[in-house]
């Protein structure tokens, strides 16, 4: 990979044979470790603005069809959103230990905290699966038999009178049409929902795949109290995965839980 | 000469002269500036060219001259801004009283519904110096209703009306275009604004003046009214090439086989999803209430004429300003 | 003059190593610039058969040379191949690429593999789109707006999404690069005030990079997925609002624009003080400008919406915006004509183009000021007066900007001379060309002529401008392949070229013509500032070769 150069016996060619990790283009390690980090930040940048794009447009429609979207926020199950949460951040913690861990220069405990995150991330994109699925089951998918007046997936008995359906409940006209529009407005939600939380989804995926090479390269002892900064900067990928979820969290599950509302 | 090379478009509402005169003074402004950086850039460039021995002057900058030249132009900006917010303002305010004309833009024809019954398609007939306001919406993509003439322009949007107003200063016939790209026949959804004195659009409202053979009054209502961007004869088009057609059998969508006589090219027009021809979709709109019986006679005769001549002769488009035009509502 | 080699060739980045494989697996950031250039030159060729298309279309008002379809095609194409695979890219990933590392003394970018990652993810977008073009093609406009490109149209749309979606990790992933660069790599002294003016663009294209794209990644990816899915995020007979569509991906697009523009600034800026031999008259606001226009940038999109139904007050504040915007550039300009006076001129091929920049872009510039005006917008917004001024500030700007710096460039990067003469015609065929194609159109736009007509037939009275308009095209053609003809005859038979041909500044002239692997041998230590003409010796020996 690295082209052939003739820099030969020069103190700085000394250097870098000594040290491996440190890339010939680099006057040492501070400014490698310094430019992983900064690259890193940046790049997080672009996923903020990766994300707003699609928060943009929840924003938007939130707030002229706000009944809709709060009538279909609470068909989300709360304790399971709460938990999936929990091991999120759970996993955030066992990174920022694992860190720590490669810092004291401890191997084994590094390894075990890394594997400890992806198992939390499996754990995470699993209940993501079992809600998708219960989601299928009531009908709360877009394209896929998409319903929620009536059947399984019916969300205008328990919000009747949030949705304005009270209002029309006597007028047979007026009671389609406004189905007809708790029907569309519904499916942004979800088509949002789904855009969101699978794009979330994507890169919890990508997450678990980046730790399971730096897992195997901890496990290979290539992280030292000197450098681990392939580490650091994963961790700081995960981090971000994990905020982007305490964003949506809140937007998504709890945009009216007030009882009896 | 400017027949063939036309600098200026007709100003025919009231809003075409503050544009003009706004737009006359951005260019003058624009001429003055390009000219003077052109002229500094051509001085300097001969007055400093390379000379033996002679060395080039370093200079760091000037305070002055940085802010000079970037306060001066942003107040001129502001000026600029200011004025055509103005215009604009004005251009998005209709007045109380105007009279109201409902537009619904479609792949690919204008629909204009007048509110005393009128309906046309690809074309507006409006009276002089009276405020119109246009209520517009699509059936389908995004269009937008541009008449050059006028300075006006607004995006037609599925699912929401917009408005745009104006009044007319001069009689005479202009351009009507979409202007936002909505697909295939997006340079073909154009058609003709008719600015009347009063008299004479009292007349056109209560009924048209028809001139010329039948088959000649069909051949003129189907490119007004829009067949012709479905029903195409150079090429396959959305519709059916209406050449050699009629007497003939046509087989249908249902497997039936029915000839295309006077009831049935009659009924394509009213009721086009009764009988469709294999191999096309349903979609040909109904002008059920659009064409009086007299434009259904026309329209029943062109299209027996395309069965009589040669295949292109009654085919080709001619623009034809309006002479048959649709018949008020019973 | 010789024109063959007598002199042992020195180890250079080019003969340092032989073999596809140690091109396609290189991390030299030199290497990786040739690798964009052909790439980027060839997509240049096919954006340009598609307008050649057009323009032949347009001779006659009758659609009479192609089909309306596949006349929407290929504008829509030409757009798309034009402003994603060759603007967007071009200065930056080719000059950019090159030079960024060896101005600021440092040994390569940042992240050398993630550089030639990017390229080939460009290569596999730029794949991608052309199986778009040959299984059928995209006739959206390049605009993608919706309903019709979510629900109506029938060409290839979700494939030209995705392709394009692609290609913008390339473009973040530079300017990535290019952003961790200047901060941390410059070599010891190349403080931020002694960074050439190139570097300070590029920065600022970068900022823009990394900030606009994701935006049009994601709205790409809710076009696909509405299209694929029938979901209905933009659709309003389900609730949703199409105009949704175009704040999202003009929130992107407009920036987009500037990083198509600023590359080129940044070229102009070190073309116009080497041939003045001066230094830049007003470094700190030149520099502070082009930040200036990457971040006002972002706040004007919606100047592309004055009549897609936004409300009055926000076009207001958008046009308002909009002025703002256009004093940072005027202030370049007059910077640069400022440059000139009381230097030493000479009108080498670089300086024409320079020149041919500043007085295009004045007045593309200044057409801007006609749209960004409410009431006049009103009645040229999609006509050809917007297309004509686009065309000013994105060809007479971006691509003369382009061209002027790989003619002055050209020397380090393949170590021979072009042939001066034929540069200088080129330049002049294609200033006559681009004028007379584009400058017509700008009555045309006035008078009404729609943007996007396949077909005019009904106004005849058009066809003399649009005439004029496809004979300056072919005469711009002509200048276009000229240059690729002479580059490629330089490489063989041109001059060989010194360390610092031009007497200019800037470390990438104290390096050999063409640079070794690594730069520099040793880190240079920079204690001088940018631009430091009086210290250069008199160009008095150098006579520009015919």
């Amino acid at each position: 990979m690295s082209d052939s150069h003739a820099i030969g016996e020069t103190p700085l060619a000394v250097e870098h044979e000594a040290r491996p990790e440190l890339r010939h283009h680099f006057a040492d390690e501070q400014q490698q470790r310094n430019a992983a980090s900064l690259g890193m930040w940046w790049f997080l940048g672009t996923e903020i603005m990766f994300f707003g794009g699609m928060f943009c447009a929840y924003l938007v429609y939130r707030r002229i069809y706000f009944p809709e979207f709060a009538a279909a926020s609470r068909s989300l199950d709360l304790i399971v959103g709460t938990l999936n949460t929990a091991v999120l951040i759970c996993s955030s913690l066992t990174v920022a230990m694992a860190v720590r861990a490669a810092q004291m220069g401890k191997r084994k405990l590094q390894v075990q905290l890394l594997l400890a995150t992806i198992f939390f991330g499996l754990v995470f994109l699993g209940v993501k699966g079992y809600e998708w699925s219960n989601k299928y089951k009531e009908h709360h998918i877009p394209t896929f038999h998409y319903n929620v007046v009536g059947g399984n997936g019916d969300l205008i008995k328990e919000n009747s009178a949030f949705l304005g359906i009270d209002k029309v409940k006597n007028d047979p006209v007026k009671l389609a049409a406004r189905e007809a529009e708790i029907q569309k407005h519904t499916q942004i939600f979800y088509s949002l929902y789904f855009a969101l939380t699978g794009m979330h989804a994507i890169h919890m995926i990508i997450g678990v795949g980046i730790f399971s090479v730096i897992t195997w390269m901890a496990w290979k002892g290539r992280f030292t109290p000197e450098y681990h900064t392939p580490l650091e900067i994963a961790g700081l990928y995960w981090h971000f995965v994990d905020i982007v979820w305490i964003y949506l969290f809140p937007l998504l599950y709890l945009i009216d839980r007030r009882p009896g509302a | 000469m400017f027949d063939n090379f036309p600098l200026w478009p007709a100003g025919a509402s009231s809003h075409a002269l503050p544009v003009d005169l706004l737009y006359i003074f951005l260019v003058a402004l624009s001429a003055v500036m390009t000219l003077a950086i052109f002229a500094t850039i051509a001085v300097f460039g001969m007055k400093y060219r390379r000379r033996h021995g002679r060395e080039a002057h370093q200079i760091e900058g000037s305070l002055i001259l940085e802010i000079a030249w970037s306060i001066i132009p942003m107040g001129i900006f502001i000026v600029i801004f200011g004025w055509g917010a103005v215009i604009y303002f004005h251009q998005r305010t209709p007045p109380r009283d105007s009279s109201e004309i409902y537009v619904v833009g479609k792949q690919w024809m204008w629909k204009i519904q007048h509110p005393e019954g009128p309906r046309e398609i690809n074309e507006l007939h409006v009276p002089i110096d009276k405020d119109i306001k246009l209520i517009m919406t699509s059936q389908d993509v995004i269009h937008s209703f541009f008449i050059p003439a006028f300075r006006i322009k607004q995006d037609v949007l599925p699912g929401r009306y917009t408005t745009v107003w104006f009044r007319a200063t001069q009689t005479g016939t202009y351009h009507l275009f979409c202007a936002q790209f909505c697909g295939t026949e997006h340079s073909g959804m154009i058609g003709e604004v008719t600015v009347m004195t009063p008299a004479d659009y009292q007349t056109w409202m209560s009924g048209g003046n028809v001139v010329g053979s039948l088959a000649q009054n069909g051949q003129t209502l189907f490119q007004q009214l829009g067949c012709s961007t479905c029903h195409r004869f150079d090429v396959q088009g959305r519709g059916p090439n209406l050449t050699g057609v009629f007497g003939k059998p046509v087989l249908l969508e249902d497997g039936r086989t029915v000839t295309a006589d006077e009831n049935y090219v009659r009924e394509s027009v009213l009721v086009p999803a009764a009988k469709v021809v294999s191999g096309f979709k349903p979609i040909m709109p109904s002008f059920q209430g659009q064409v009086s019986e007299e434009q259904l006679n026309a329209l029943v005769a062109y299209v027996k004429s395309l069965s009589q001549a040669p295949a292109g002769a009654a085919g080709t488009p001619t623009s034809n300003p309006g002479t048959a035009t649709a018949q008020p509502r019973d | 003059m010789a024109t063959t080699a007598v002199l042992p060739e020195r180890k250079n980045y080019i003969n340092a190593e032989h073999g596809i494989r140690s091109w396609l697996f290189t991390t030299d950031h030199k290497r990786i610039a040739l690798l964009y250039l052909l790439s980027i030159t060839a997509f240049f060729f096919i954006g340009g058969f598609f307008a050649l298309l057009v323009r032949l279309e347009l001779l006659t008002p009758a659609g009479d040379l192609l089909l309306p379809d596949t006349y929407n095609k290929a504008f829509t194409m030409h757009g798309q191949v034009m402003v994603f695979f060759f603007l967007i890219p071009s200065i930056p990933a080719v000059l950019g690429n090159f030079l960024i590392p060896i101005m600021i003394g440092a040994k390569d970018l940042a992240f050398p593999r993630i550089n030639l990652l990017s390229w080939y993810i460009y290569i596999a977008a730029g794949l991608l789109y052309l199986h778009c073009i040959f299984t059928g093609g995209v006739d959206t406009g390049w605009t993608f707006y919706t309903p019709y490109s979510s629900l109506f149209s029938n060409s290839r749309v979700i494939e030209a999404g995705l392709a394009i979606f692609i290609s913008g990790f390339s473009s973040i992933l530079t300017g990535l690069n290019f952003v961790v660069t200047v901060h941390r790599m410059r070599a010891p002294g190349m403080t931020w005030s002694r960074l050439p003016l190139f570097v300070w663009a590029h920065y600022a294209t970068s900022i823009i990079m990394l900030l606009g794209t994701p935006v049009i990644a994601i709205t790409l990816v809710l076009v696909v997925l509405e299209r694929a899915l029938n979901l209905g995020i933009f659709d309003a007979s389900r609730g949703g609002d199409p105009v949704l569509f175009q704040h999202l991906f003009w929130f992107y697009s407009h920036p987009a624009v500037y990083i198509m523009i600023l590359p080129s600034m940044g070229i102009v800026s070190e073309i116009v003080t080497c041939f003045s031999r001066k230094r830049v008259f007003g470094y700190n606001f030149v520099a502070m400008s082009s930040i200036a226009i990457a971040v006002i940038g972002f706040l004007v999109w919606a100047h592309h919406m004055f009549v897609a139904g936004i409300s009055l007050y926000a076009a207001l504040v958008f046009s308002f915006l909009s002025y703002l915007v256009a004093v940072p550039s005027a202030i370049k300009v007059f910077n640069w004509t400022a440059t000139m006076y009381k230097g030493s001129i000479s009108f080498s091929t670089p300086m024409l183009y320079a020149l041919g920049f500043i007085g295009l872009f004045t007045i593309g510039g200044l057409t801007g000021l006609f749209l960004a005006c409410l009431g006049v917008d009103v009645h040229v917004h999609d006509t050809y007066f917007v297309i004509a001024h686009f065309h000013y500030v994105m060809v007479g700007g971006a691509v003369l900007g382009y061209l002027g710096g790989m003619h002055f460039w050209w020397p380090k990067i393949s170590g021979r001379m072009y042939p001066e003469g034929w540069g200088r015609v080129s330049a002049i065929i294609i200033f006559i060309g681009f004028n007379l194609t584009f400058f017509p159109q700008f009555v045309l736009g006035y008078m009404g002529m729609p943007r996007r007509y396949w077909d005019y037939s009904h106004m005849p009275e058009w066809q003399g401008l649009n005439v004029l308009s496809t004979a300056g095209a072919s005469i711009l053609a002509v200048g276009y392949l000229l240059p690729m003809v002479y580059f490629l005859w330089s490489l063989r038979y041109g001059k060989i070229a010194d360390d610092n041909p031009w007497l200019a500044t800037g470390l990438e002239w104290r390096t050999p013509s063409p640079p070794p692997t690594f730069n520099f041998d040793e880190t240079p230590v920079v204690t001088w500032e940018a631009y430091e003409y009086d210290k250069m010796p008199l160009p008095e020996e150098v006579t520009l070769e015919r």
